[in-house]
């Protein structure tokens, strides 16, 4: 029979004996009186209560003992005693008993229904793939299902549909909602040669995808891989109470058996009184609040954690955040784009930009891909250079349109003119730590172009919110410290550790560990080592390449912010748990000398029936402030305050 | 004189029940059964788990299978923690559960809320 089952029958047969107890108060009495009762509570017993007996004797006979032996021997103990006292006559209290069992039975009722609530989080994850595939089989596309799509087939997605496998674009192109995945709530621009993610829902365009991964290989299984393990692993701040739950039942008993020595033998108190107390003490120190405190809420924050996007390992990692004082970045690719961009173009922006582009077209150097992004970009029509030359260390010149054109550096533009105006550009520009090209035409400077690897645009506003969270930040690089510090100057970091040769990255990270606890920001491919040697390590992902072994905290979409929302969260999860450890200790270690009648004299006592209500309702608040985090406010101080 | 003998009684109780749950009791252990290619083994899950302690030969397929016979909703759940395996035991259903036995070493399982342990030792 079911515990909901199980329940209602309990509720059912004990609540004429609740009218009996409010009717006495105004005279009223159950007919029948204590045979009525007798019946009602026998069938309690014996439909309600027996599996608690049945578990607490196969427990017994293991030498084990569990919450069913406290419930089993508080409501047997109530229910014989009751018996006997009916045979001799005196006062009987069968309804103890059957509250008892009500009561313990609605905390599992809810309590159940609580702990599928919070284990849900990786089934909806599940739920996300895609069924079947339209693969190009030949000539046509066939509908097959999912489990044969194999690597290097084509898919074609059509709008409205999810994408069934990771892969990258090789036709059409469309925006794509990846927020199930990634958090990003704004839908993604996808063209020719970017990569979309599997269980992502295409919108606007129909496109062909070539499989890059399928089945365990995708970002997806990934993920969920990686969120069951977190749900289901242990907080070191648990390590007590998985102590204390071996214990903790047996101690209970003997203390039980104490509480009736002392009433009845050195306080004189009857028979039945001193019972009653040890009856309470059994029901109230149900130890099942500990026991759910910390895997309910690791399950519910890990779970919300996924859907936006931040993949937190465990909880050693959770609680690893708590004390963290420090967040070290790494500069490119994490607080920098990666790679470098056009900032700024002083002079006429369409004629600057358009002969810089003609005269790279041809060339290979990094920062001319910078200028041809911004042409394309700008939309600006190439010309077709002649008399190509490329002089080496300056620049290229060529002749555009019968004009002879440069683009290059300072020593390339020596020799030409260079207006005062434009000159104190060059300066301004330089001090920003940008590096400047020239763009010459008939030996005048034209117009400049300023290219940096520039900061994504987020990361200033991530800066801020970790400094309203009092945390000190460094930002790490291998760059010169000029670079280093406009680039720290522009997103407001704290202090520059500049000229960092990459495997001198965890040293700095140990460094900085003797001040206090690190948190290391990094793209977890060339940080894995500084990720694994700092305090809790945070690998930013980008596309479907997410580096879950190095990082404690994986940040799927590639978004600074990101790293505040993932400290916050592990903030609130593990403050939740120690709530919850708090109220589970209060319930049961508190209520132990209140039902032992320890403030007797004070007129504050329990009755088993109140110590049942108050066990259900620790397993209960304990359950549900969990779920609650469903609903914690994520937010930054620094916006709360604004 | 009830009194002294309700006192006997009652601290010969405490005593027992020290002497029951907290003495040393031997642990059955169970070697997996070798079929071609795979080990099994079948738990009974019934105020705890019998047997407690499973030996698993390294790098052979290996599946547990559990049968809850205990109505108890403490032990509705079986939780391998290193394994990330979180499995729901509906009462009197065999649940088969795999095991990835590819790195040798001591592992605990225990119930939904960490009352009951079992113990893994894969060599």
């Amino acid at each position: 029979m079911s515990i909901t089952k199980r329940f209602w029958v309990s509720l059912i047969f004990s609540l004429p004996m609740l009218a009996g107890m409010i009717g006495m108060l105004f005279g009223w009495t159950l007919p029948g009186g204590a045979w009525t009762q007798l019946i009602l509570t026998t069938i309690v017993m014996l439909v309600s209560a027996r599996p608690f007996w049945q578990s607490a004797w196969a427990s017994f006979t293991k030498h084990h003992a569990n919450m069913d032996t406290l419930v089993a021997i508080g409501t047997a103990t109530a229910y014989i005693y009751s018996l006997y006292a009916m045979v001799t006559g005196q006062a009987v209290f069968f309804e103890s008993a059957a509250f008892v069992t009500t009561f313990v039975l609605l905390g599992q009722v809810f309590e159940e229904r609580m702990r599928n609530n919070s284990a849900n989080a990786v089934e909806k994850l599940v739920n996300l793939q895609a069924k079947n595939a339209e693969v190009k089989r030949g000539d046509t596309f066939v509908k097959v299902p999912l489990d044969e799509v194999q690597k290097g087939d084509i898919v074609r997605v059509k709008p409205g549909q999810k994408v069934p496998v990771d892969g990258v674009i090789t036709q059409g192109s469309s925006s794509v909602d990846e927020s199930m995945v990634t958090g990003e709530s704004l839908p993604v621009e996808k063209h020719v040669d970017d990569a979309v993610i599997g269980a992502t829902v295409n919108e606007t365009g129909t496109f062909l995808v070539k499989t890059s991964q399928v089945g365990q290989g995708t970002m997806l299984s990934q993920i969920v891989e990686l969120v069951k393990k977190a749900q289901n692993s242990h907080a070191p701040i648990q390590k007590l109470t998985d102590k204390v739950s071996n214990i903790f039942v047996p101690a209970v008993l003997m203390l039980a058996i104490a509480t009736f020595l002392v009433w009845n033998v050195f306080l004189g108190a009857s028979f039945a009184e001193s019972l009653i107390f040890a009856v309470s003490v059994v029901v109230i120190a149900c130890p099942c609040a500990l026991g759910l405190a910390t895997p309910t809420a690791l399950m519910v924050g890990t779970g919300r954690g996924a859907k936006m996007g931040i993949l937190i390992k465990n909880g050693e990692v959770l609680e690893a955040v708590n004390d963290v004082d420090t967040v070290i970045f790494d500069k490119t690719g994490t607080l920098t784009a990666g790679k470098p961009k056009v900032t700024d173009v002083v002079g006429n922006q369409t004629q600057v930009v358009q002969i810089a582009a003609s005269l790279e077209g041809a060339s290979e150097h990094p920062l001319a891909t910078a200028i041809l992004d911004r042409a394309k970009h700008d939309q600006v029509t190439l010309s077709d250079p002649t008399d190509f030359r490329a002089i080496e260390g300056q620049g290229v010149t060529a002749t555009v349109a019968g004009h002879t054109a440069f683009v290059g550096n300072e020593k390339l533009g020596a020799n030409a003119q260079l207006s005062p105006a434009l000159k104190q550009s060059l300066t301004q520009l330089q001090d920003e730590a940008k590096t400047v090209v020239l763009v010459g035409l008939d030996k005048t400077v034209i117009g400049l172009i300023a290219i940096q690897d520039a900061p994504k645009p987020t990361s200033k506003e991530a800066i801020a919110d970790l400094k309203a969270r009092g945390l000190k930040t460094i930002m790490l690089t291998g760059d010169n410290s000029r670079v280093a510090n406009a680039v720290a100057k522009q997103v407001g970091i704290d202090t520059v550790i500049a000229d960092v040769l990459p495997g001198q990255k965890a040293d700095q990270v140990k460094q900085a560990q003797q001040n206090g606890r690190v948190a290391f920001v990094g793209d977890g491919i060339n940080d894995a080592p500084a990720l694994t040697t700092a305090d809790v390590g945070i690998a930013m992902g980008s596309g479907t390449d997410i580096a879950i072994d190095s990082g404690g905290i994986v940040l799927v979409k590639n978004d600074l912010r990101d790293v505040d929302r993932a400290l916050a969260l592990s903030k609130k999860t593990f403050n939740r748990i120690k709530l919850n450890l708090f109220w589970a200790f209060v319930y049961n270690v508190l209520g132990i000398p209140v039902a032992a009648g320890v403030f007797f004299t004070l007129g504050f006592t329990l009755s088993p029936e109140l110590a049942g209500l108050a066990m259900a309702f620790s397993s209960l608040s304990v359950v549900t402030s969990s779920v609650l985090l469903n609903r914690a406010k994520i937010s930054a101080p620094r916006t709360q305050v604004a | 004189m009830t009194k002294l003998l309700v006192l006997i009684i009652g601290l010969l109780l405490i005593g027992f029940i020290a002497w029951w749950f907290f003495g040393h009791h031997a642990t059955k252990t169970v070697e997996a059964a070798q079929t071609t290619g795979q080990q099994s083994i079948d738990i009974d899950v019934n105020g705890g788990y019998s047997p407690e302690q499973v030996v698993l030969k390294q790098g052979v397929p290996a599946v547990l299978n559990f049968t809850r016979q205990d109505a108890s909703s403490c032990l509705d759940r079986v939780v391998f923690s290193d394994f990330g395996i979180n499995q729901a035991l509906p009462q009197n259903q065999t649940q088969a559960i795999k095991i990835d036995t590819s790195k040798p070493g001591e592992y605990q399982w225990a119930c939904g809320m960490d009352m009951f342990h079992g113990k893994l030792i894969i060599k």
